[in-house]
């Protein structure tokens, strides 16, 4: 859910229920190393509510289009890390075969 | 020794700051103290100093360094390094990730990946010790080894539970009169692939009919293509339930369903999970002779080695900074010291240790827990768009 203004869209605020740290804090990381931002910032109202606010204040960007990018750029990374990762696995799998072999060819 | 242990190793030879900068991953555009300060944690006699990182984009713009992060640097530089994967656990290094995104899979591992785990038991006859209730949360607690990608959440508006959403154990155990006392282990819980065996107690007996049970399977488990080659079982089967005495006699059957550790630890996929900074120790200056000895010494977990230099010289090296545990024995003795050693850690490469419960292995739970990620993003994206 969005809160901000019509005549200005470059600042807002957005709620999100059933959301912690976990999003808000990635999401925050992902909005400050964009350039149209000025602020960001979010917080938990209350420690009971499952809700998240995040403030944005942009440069002159719509705050809701500077958030889908973080969003799109967070969804990125993330992919590169499961690439990443799921490579770095299977390398090191065929590594410890390779070497058990190794070892069996030597007995 | 690894090729990241021997660059490791060689820096000690060099000015702190000079091997900093001459790592391919540190832009040299900022000043020498701001970079040291923005990548390095310094941990100082008295506390640790610089542990914030930078993220605003424009943190460095006054000095002309444009700190925002470009997804394709991004790429280029993000390393994952398996150090060592069992059936249980996982360690592996992440290289140049924020601690946000980090702790962010760290949260999720603990907290959001889904598992199965008992959550309704029905005690048909309970005469041992140990209450009915404290029983039940002791079951709960036991790991299942079972895929939770093959189940689907409760339907919490209907009462439906079937073979998608239902894993059905039972519980009958009895210690003759007149035998010693009999500890019942989890191995005593066997699966029911068939569903409940429990007549309901609304439903009225019915001659001919099947009498109704607490779940309605339309089909068998066992019979499912998921299932038949990797039937469900328990992770540990020696887990103490209860221990039985002469004469008693415990008869139950548990419903285990999909559930996720924010609701309930006992759907936790991971023992834990953690990660920590990798450490890193400088040598600011040449520490010969006897005094390598005595930095040797200080240190409890072996970080420091001595080499010869040559004319009978001896220098210490760090030789193992991984080992580190920043216990910041070796520079408490005074300021001397902290001036000789600098301890850091450095902020963008971590540490990360995963340990299952046996649902589903380490690898496979930290790609899980990537992938919720991404999906919570897709679910703003879409909500927004």
């Amino acid at each position: 859910m969005e809160h901000g203004s019509y005549s200005d869209p470059s600042k807002a605020t957005f709620s999100f229920v059933d959301e912690d740290h976990t999003f808000a804090n990635s999401v925050r990381f992902s909005l400050n190393q964009d350039p149209r931002v000025s602020f960001c910032g979010y917080s938990i109202p209350h420690p009971s509510d499952n809700r998240v606010n995040i403030r944005i204040q942009t440069t002159g960007d719509p705050a809701r289009e500077v958030l889908i990018d973080a969003c799109q750029d967070l969804m990125v990374m993330c992919q590169h890390v499961r690439g990443t990762f799921d490579k770095a696995v299977s390398d090191f799998k065929k590594g410890k075969t390779r070497k058990g072999k190794k070892d069996m060819d030597v007995e | 020794m690894s090729e990241e242990d021997e660059s490791m190793s060689e820096q000690s030879n060099e000015l702190g700051l000079d091997f900093i900068l001459s790592l391919d991953d540190v832009p040299s555009k900022l000043p020498p103290h701001l970079e040291l300060f923005k990548t390095r944690v310094l941990c100082s006699n008295d506390a640790p100093i610089h542990t914030d990182t930078i993220q605003y984009s424009g943190a460095y713009a006054t000095l002309g360094v444009d700190n925002s992060l470009r997804l394709d640097s991004f790429c280029e530089k993000f390393k994952v390094e398996v150090k060592r994967l069992t059936d249980s656990d996982i360690e592996f290094d992440m290289i140049g990730i924020d601690p946000a995104i980090a702790n962010a899979f760290r949260r999720i591992l603990i907290a959001e990946v889904p598992t199965m785990a008992i959550e309704r038991v029905y005690i048909a006859n309970n005469t041992s010790v140990i209450q009915d209730e404290v029983l039940s949360h002791r079951l709960g607690l036991v790991p299942i080894r079972a895929d939770p990608r093959l189940f689907e959440y409760p339907d919490n508006a209907g009462d439906e539970k079937n073979e998608k959403n239902t894993i059905v154990f039972k519980l009958r155990a009895r210690c003759q009169l007149g035998q010693p006392r009999i500890t019942v282990k989890s191995d005593k819980l066997k699966w029911l692939p068939n569903g409940s065996e429990l007549p309901c107690e609304d439903a009225k007996p019915n001659a001919g009919s099947k009498p109704k049970t607490f779940t309605s399977f339309t089909c068998s488990q066992d019979s499912l293509p998921e299932f038949s080659s990797n039937p469900i079982s328990l992770t540990y089967t020696d887990i103490i339930l209860a221990k039985l005495g002469p004469g008693q006699e415990i008869e139950l059957e548990v419903h285990a369903v999909k559930g996720i550790g924010r609701t309930h630890a006992k759907w936790s996929p991971v023992a834990t999970a953690w990660y920590r900074m990798l450490p890193e120790v400088v040598l600011l200056e040449d520490v010969e002779g006897e005094m390598a000895d005595e930095l040797k010494k200080k240190c409890p977990v072996n970080v420091f080695d001595i080499e010869d230099i040559g004319k009978g010289r001896r220098r210490a090296t760090v030789a193992r900074p991984r080992d580190c545990t920043l216990c910041r024995e070796c520079i408490r003795a005074g300021k001397e010291w902290e001036d000789r050693v600098s301890l850091r850690r450095v902020k963008n490469h971590f540490i990360f240790t995963v340990e299952s419960t046996g649902a589903l292995p380490p690898e496979v739970l930290f790609t899980e827990a990537v992938k919720i990620l991404e999906d919570k993003c897709e679910r703003v994206i879409t909500e927004l768009s």
